[in-house]
């Protein structure tokens, strides 16, 4: 890229905007890949020029993997056989050499900053300390959701506008000198003229810009993102990052002006190397050391699935569940967590049958609970639903929280407040770390819609339109949403007495990123309802008719029942029992006992990774109290591990995968190839797997390799900022990204996509996607393989193109019962690397 | 019976110590033991506690209680007793601080597992149980000094925690200087009160009413100077005007250690040393009539600042520290046991308040949701406008609170500082070894020369030089180790300057310089150390050396507080001492000496923090970006 020689204030803004992170306000808080403004380049190439522009570390440290490499979390035989792909085998030993021995210069020298590091170094001021502690708190002020007693006067009013109306007729000034106080109150303000003042030099505008954005790049970016999509916030603000680069620019200037006079001279006017500032976003070049690390990291993910794949290719015959004799169905979401839980459901029951499918389960609208003001989302982020679903005859009055209330900071009421409230709240904190139980300051994903309310899922007329949303679906919108669903996932005979679509959510006290532990698929919700409206839409004796004409035959002793599992608290709670018919209601009695119990085992299995929890070897239900405890404990920063370790995603038929233990890093997506001979529904089924799992598997990935910079650093200094964002304490930069709590144990691998078809099929498919939802695939943001169904070949996705892949020969273990494994499974002490990696069991053959 | 009281209360004075000596040796990896140990430690302390309190309440019968446990120095005019005392206030103290920090520190034990410094967090925990506990017991001035100035080191520690970060570093060097303030007022005080009484004063001896009334009547001045000193300390200490700006600033650590410290123990002791000094300075109305307008300014300015926080931690400090302005208000008023009621009310509820802060997202978006009126804006203009924007203009920028230690204080200092950069290390080298002979001549000539000068006006002139060498050393950003001998230096001629006391004698300068130049050497090979490893000490900004020589940087630390006169070495008893040998009517000499006692604090603690901590210079690593 050439320097620009004039500055287009329309093109650096809007570039600018694709580069600032992209993460909504906490409420809606939705996994992303950190690095999507780099997703037109390869992985690799996108880490390193990340790396170089901005100083994210985008790897592990060399001694990391060399540490790794020790310790047998990198392989020697993979790391061999990538290096001689790559490099030839004669060179094979020299590489490895450097790999292992060779001192690099491993610093990072990012390119940002540089221009404006100058302030520093030759006017010898602290301009961010000067400005940013002020433009912090009027930003916060200004945006803020609800914390402040005082609202930001004239907030109704656009950013700048609000300020210039404040400043215009307030009789103290924000600023310390006249200068920018009349420039703003003036209201000619441009960007590029006060760019004249603070820098002078056109050709260096962009860079300043870049520079100045990214010392705080929390606050630009939800700025960013919020000018972008001001519906996000439920008390909506009128914001854009212009308006925020005129009001720094001027702080800046007046910080100037406070510490000079207006006698100062523009940077450039000083800069004795100006033409050695290179262009920020010039190409990045590759190095050796940026080879070894490349190196080093692929090894490091193929130690893994070179085992993943052996396991799927090298097992025994398949075995179908085709009994006419299923003791249930039940669908569940793609999300991993879910996946594990079905594995110990098929323990429990080997008679019963388990899917996968996204969470919102097909069928996308916003909810109303009764009493709500607003709507809430829930389906993936990219789509924009057409239809409410309203809650209603909840018969529950929500409970406050008095010790929480905003009065407690007024003077007098405070002053009565504390010396009454104060003192229960002595108690209640001492119940609270003695007997912790549900409270009203917790998010809880039972209550996001209560078991007893009633829905409005069917539209009988399609004038009953709220706020330009249908009420309800149609008939025929609730048949297709259905036979997607079930076409989708393979299961169109065979039904069993009862089909469970369960939801997931998660439970959580003093967890600001509570919905990054709810259902991705729901928009960071609770899925209970989307699983309640798919049963209701089962259920439907009109809606069975239509499938029953397009070839589904559900029998009308079939009934679905919607459920809802907490992630956090291994617990189910399942809708409109009553409406089970007396046979169903008995069968529905046994099956709670079987689930129960997975949920059991499944909490002991997750208790192994809780090190608070110091023995798991127990009865499966008293392990399981002690994770459910976590959800209520205001001290537990970990009350689940949410995608944590998450690896291999597999598209295709339970069949697959049931054999074999992936130690709760896998996602499946139920799939049947027989069912879909042109890979219609493969397409459908290919829809989340990029923007949901890959967005979540590349959030951890980065969040993990630099907390600090794309993560959001520990959580237990947290503070809440305007409702929208967290800040590491008092005051400072918003912090996106996943706190330290929630990566810590996690192994940064890409995903690896494993998809059951004909590989011309897939091929086909994978072309048609989308192009922002294909790049993933053809960048190597995520391993991409195809298991031919019949042969199990396997081929891998490389630059558009199919290849035939071997794993190299391995030999997979084979365990009675997953139980012992996790008992006596190593129990991380540290967060290293390699510690945390050796606590990962490897993949064995449960059969 | 007697005899039972005290000495269940002699261990409960040792009992944190015991537990903070002890957490020292724990190994850093194992959590468990650290975390039993200070829950052990807190839970004794608490049975102890109630177990006290329940035998001073129905055996005791509400009588207070003072004994001195031992004399740590003692010579013809000068006495530094440890000192302890038990009443009311000491029993509510007791019960809100043993029963918070056992709370707390269960709460830790799980919030804080797999931080890195799990170890350091209990540790510096335990000390602020020690320091809590010296002093709300203390029984007299000097011994609540010790536990006080401990407190600073503790903020400083944890406020501080995230040493890798840029603003808590930044955050906790701001507090310790305005804590080292507040210090400084009560080494003031205890100065004063020495030359009032010529005789250490325990706090029982204050309820003598006609006592105290008479040696008031006499030495009016000095009574309202010493009653300032206190007062300026407990405004430090609980955040009220003009030193409120801090309190949100210590929002930096883990959030149960900001509950307890900022939102109810520490903020609290500015209260406790006003009733524990109340029958003092109740007979002084102008004092009394300050503290009352100090609560009132705060209260006031302090609600309106909470009232435009849109950060939850801030908004709470800030309302927290506008009821402790009502506190004071009710203080002086003379309304004890309403102020220990509402403290106590307000300690707890701020402390659940900051405990259960994170889940405001949840709880405060779902009232949203539910419960969400249109916010009418209403523009306002005219006089009204003017005025309303103006106030809100303010109290976002806190009415310049936060710049006021800066203005006030640091910027002058600075300014003197940088007119002294021409003492170069050459020049300063010849001018100190000159100068120093000077002196040592003119102390062994002592004799011939005119007793003004001798008594008046050299002490006064060596103690004035050696401050310039603090303030060159405070602004000194090059030189690490010429920063640190300046330090040295300038005790070298304090104890040159006391020397032409008659008082002063042999053991007692041993004692004073003993402690420093073991420190001050201790502290120069690090540097050096740090220097062969590093290359010259370029502390402009922050290095962050301690990511890579935690070990070094606790040497270092260590050497920092034994300069600074804290109580690890015997040098602390020196600076107490120092200050008894100026006269009363040598007021220039003594602000010298806190003028320096404050900027040695401060220098030392910057060169630590800039030295070791903040973000790491090495860039090979995750390094935090300098606004978080």
């Amino acid at each position: 890229m050439d320097i620009e020689t004039s500055f287009d204030e329309h093109r650096v803004l809007h570039d600018l905007k694709h580069y600032l992170p992209a993460q909504a306000p906490l409420k809606d808080f939705i996994h992303h890949n950190t690095l999507h403004a780099f997703q037109n380049l390869k992985f690799h190439d996108a880490c390193r020029t990340a790396t170089k522009l901005w100083g994210y570390k985008t790897k592990l440290r060399l001694d990391e993997y060399r540490a790794l490499y020790e310790s047998g979390g990198i392989r020697k035989d993979v790391l061999r056989n990538i290096v001689s792909e790559r490099k030839g085998q004669d060179k094979v030993d020299e590489f490895i050499n450097k790999l292992i021995n060779y001192d690099y210069d491993t610093f990072v020298y990012p390119r940002i900053g540089v221009l404006r590091a100058n302030w520093e170094s030759i006017y010898r001021i602290d301009l961010d300390q000067l400005t940013q502690p002020l433009l912090f708190r009027i930003l916060c002020n200004y945006l803020d959701q609800g914390i402040s007693l005082w609202a930001f006067p004239i907030g109704n009013q656009g950013f700048l506008a609000a300020l210039r109306t404040m400043e215009k007729e307030s009789a103290v000034s924000l600023f310390k000198k006249p200068r920018a106080h009349k420039m703003l109150v003036s209201g000619d303000l441009s960007i590029s003229a006060l760019l004249r003042i603070l820098v002078g030099d056109e050709t260096l505008y962009e860079q300043y810009l870049y520079d100045q954005q990214f010392s705080h790049q929390g606050w630009s970016g939800i700025v960013s993102v919020i000018e972008d999509q001001p519906n996000l916030l439920l008390n909506r603000k009128e914001i854009t990052l212009h308006d925020l680069i005129i009001f720094e620019l001027l702080l800046e200037i007046d910080a100037l002006d406070a510490q000079f006079g207006e006698i100062w001279a523009p940077m450039t006017t000083k800069l004795a190397d100006r033409p050695k500032l290179k262009s920020l976003l010039a190409d990045v070049p590759r190095t050796e050391l940026d080879e070894v690390l490349e190196t080093w990291h692929d090894a490091f993910e193929w130690s893994y699935y070179n085992s993943v794949l052996t396991a799927l290719q090298k097992q025994p015959e398949l075995e179908e569940n085709s009994s006419a004799n299923k003791s249930f169905q039940a669908w569940f979401c793609i999300d991993d967590r879910e996946t594990s839980l079905r594995r110990h459901l098929e323990k429990a029951d080997p008679e019963c049958e388990t899917f996968s499918t996204a969470g919102f389960f097909g069928v996308e609208f916003y909810f109303q609970p009764e009493h709500g003001k607003f709507y809430a989302k829930h389906c993936p982020a990219p789509v924009t639903p057409k239809y409410l679903i309203k809650e209603t005859e909840t018969h529950h009055a929500r409970k406050d929280e008095p010790m929480l209330s905003k009065l407690s900071h007024t003077l007098f009421r405070g002053w009565l407040i504390s010396q009454t409230l104060g003192f229960a709240s002595a108690l209640k904190l001492l119940s609270n770390i003695f007997r912790p139980t549900a409270s009203p300051a917790m998010a809880y994903s039972f209550g996001h819609m209560y078991q007893l309310s009633s829905l409005t899922i069917e539209n009988k007329d399609t004038g009953d339109v709220e706020n330009g949303l249908q009420i309800g679906y149609t008939l025929e919108e609730m048949a297709s949403r259905l036979e997607n669903v079930l076409r989708m996932g393979g299961l169109v005979d065979h039904f069993a007495p009862i089909v469970y679509m369960f939801g997931h959510g998660a439970s959580s006290i003093n967890n600001p990123h509570y919905t990054a532990y709810d259902c991705g698929a729901c928009s960071g919700r609770p899925g209970s309802v989307n699983a309640r409206v798919i049963s209701h839409i089962g259920n439907h004796p009109e809606v069975r008719r239509i499938l029953r004409t397009n070839g589904i035959n559900i029998p009308d002793s079939t009934q679905f029942v919607g459920a809802l599992h907490d992630t956090t608290r291994d617990e189910a709670l399942y809708f409109d029992e009553e409406a089970l018919s007396p046979d169903n209601l008995e069968r529905h009695r046994k099956n709670v006992v079987t689930i129960t119990k997975a949920l059991d085992t499944h909490a002991k299995e997750r208790a192994r990774r809780f090190l608070t929890i110091p023995n798991i070897k127990r009865k499966p239900e008293q392990v399981h109290a002690d994770v459910r405890q976590r959800s209520v404990e205001l001290f537990e920063p970990r009350p689940e591990l949410n995608h944590s370790t998450i690896a291999p995603c597999v598209v295709g038929r339970r069949a697959l995968t049931k054999n074999i233990f992936f130690d709760r890093r896998i996602t499946l997506t139920s799939y049947d190839y027989r069912t879909d001979p042109e890979g219609n529904y493969l397409f459908m089924a290919m829809g989340p797997i990029a923007p949901v799992m890959a967005g979540i598997n590349l959030e951890y990935f980065f969040s993990r390799m630099d907390n600090y910079r794309m993560g959001a650093g520990t959580k237990l200094p947290y503070n809440i900022m305007g409702l929208i964002g967290v800040a590491n304490g008092s005051d400072g930069d918003l912090r996106p990204g996943l706190p330290s709590q929630m990566i810590e144990v996690h192994d940064p691998v890409r995903l690896l996509v494993v998809i059951e078809h004909y590989p011309e099929i897939v091929l086909k498919v994978l072309k048609k996607l989308p192009p922002a939802n294909y790049e993933h695939y053809l960048n190597e943001w995520m391993w991409t393989l195809v298991i031919h169904p019949e042969t199990r070949e396997l081929l891998m996705f490389k630059n558009g193109e199919l290849v035939p892949f071997k794993p190299i020969p391995e030999n997979i273990e084979k365990i009675p019962d997953w139980e012992p494994i996790v008992e006596s499974a190593f129990r991380a002490p540290t967060t290293q690397i390699v510690d945390t990696t050796r606590e990962n069991l490897p993949v064995f053959f449960t059969k | 019976m007697d005899l039972m009281f005290a000495s269940l209360l002699q261990y409960m004075v040792y009992l944190p110590l015991v537990g903070f000596t002890l957490s020292l040796f724990m190994p850093a990896s194992r959590e468990r033991p650290i975390a039993w140990l200070s829950i052990a430690t807190a839970g004794i302390y608490l049975v102890c506690a109630i177990l006290l309190i329940a035998y001073w309440l129905f055996l005791w019968d509400f009588h207070s209680y003072q004994f001195t446990v031992l004399t740590l120095y003692e010579s013809h005019d000068y006495r530094f007793d440890i000192s302890f005392y038990f009443d009311k206030v000491t029993a509510i103290f007791l019960f809100l601080g043993a029963f918070l920090s056992f709370l707390v520190t269960i709460y830790c034990q799980n919030y804080l597992h797999r931080d890195s410094g799990y170890k350091r967090f209990f540790n510096a925990l335990l000390l602020f149980y020690v320091s809590y506990n010296i002093v709300i017991f203390a029984g007299n001035l000097e011994t609540l000094f010790l536990g006080w100035e401990i407190l600073g080191i503790c903020s400083f520690l944890l406020v501080g925690f995230y040493r890798e970060r840029f603003l808590p570093v930044k955050n906790a060097l701001k507090i310790f200087t305005v804590f080292r303030i507040a210090d400084m007022g009560l080494l003031f005080a205890i100065w004063l009160n020495h030359h009032l009484w010529h005789r250490n004063i325990t706090f029982s001896e204050l309820l003598d009413s006609e006592m105290v009334w008479a040696q008031l009547q006499e030495h009016t001045t000095i009574g309202i100077m010493i009653s300032l000193m206190i007062l300026l300390a407990a405004a430090v200490k609980s955040a009220q005007i003009p030193f409120t700006a801090w309190i949100p600033r210590a929002m930096e650590a883990p959030t149960p250690s900001s509950a307890i410290f900022y939102g109810s123990l520490a903020s609290h002791l500015g209260v406790f040393l006003l009733l524990r000094t109340y029958p003092f300075w109740e007979h002084l109305p102008f004092i009394v009539a300050l503290v009352a307008l100090i609560g009132l300014a705060t209260s006031i300015v302090a609600t309106l600042i909470s009232y435009v926080q849109s950060s939850i931690k801030t908004q709470i400090a800030y309302s927290s520290a506008a009821q402790i302005g009502l506190i004071f208000i009710e203080v002086a008023f003379g309304l004890y046991d309403l102020a220990l009621i509402h403290l106590t009310g307000n300690a707890f509820l701020r402390t659940y308040q900051i405990l259960v802060a994170p889940s405001v997202v949840t709880y405060l978006i779902r009232e949203q949701f539910f419960k969400f009126v249109p916010h009418q804006h209403v523009g306002k203009y005219g006089a009204i406008g003017k005025l309303k924007y103006a106030l809100y203009i303010l109290a976002v920028k806190e009415f310049y609170l936060d710049s006021f230690v800066y203005v006030v204080l640091w910027n002058p200092m600075k300014w003197v500082g940088r007119k002294l950069d021409g003492i170069s290390e050459n020049s300063a080298f010849s001018f100190i070894i000159t100068s120093s002979s000077i002196g040592v001549i003119c102390i062994l000539g002592r004799e011939y020369l005119p007793a003004v000068l001798t008594t008046a006006i050299l002490p006064t002139f060596f103690a004035f030089v050696g401050l310039l060498m603090v303030l060159r050393s405070f602004t000194e950003r090059k030189n690490a180790q010429f920063s640190w001998m300046l330090i040295v230096v300038y005790h070298l001629w304090v104890a040159l300057a006391v020397t032409f006391y008659e008082e002063a004698n042999f053991i007692e300068l041993a004692i004073y310089l003993g402690g420093i130049l073991l420190s001050g050497f201790v502290g120069n090979a690090t540097l050096n150390q740090m220097r062969i490893r590093e290359g010259r000490l370029d502390w402009n900004d922050y290095q962050g050396h301690v990511y890579q020589y935690p070990g070094l940087a606790l040497i270092f630390f260590l050497s920092c507080l034994g300069l600074m006169l804290f109580p690890i070495t015997p040098s602390f008893l020196g600076v107490d001492l120092v200050f008894t040998y100026i006269r009363v009517e040598q007021t220039d000499f003594a602000i010298i000496l806190a003028l320096s006692y404050i900027l040695v604090g401060l220098s030392l603690v910057r060169m630590y923090a800039r030295i070791f901590l903040g973000p790491h210079i090495k860039t090979n690593h995750e390094i935090p970006p300098r606004s978080s």
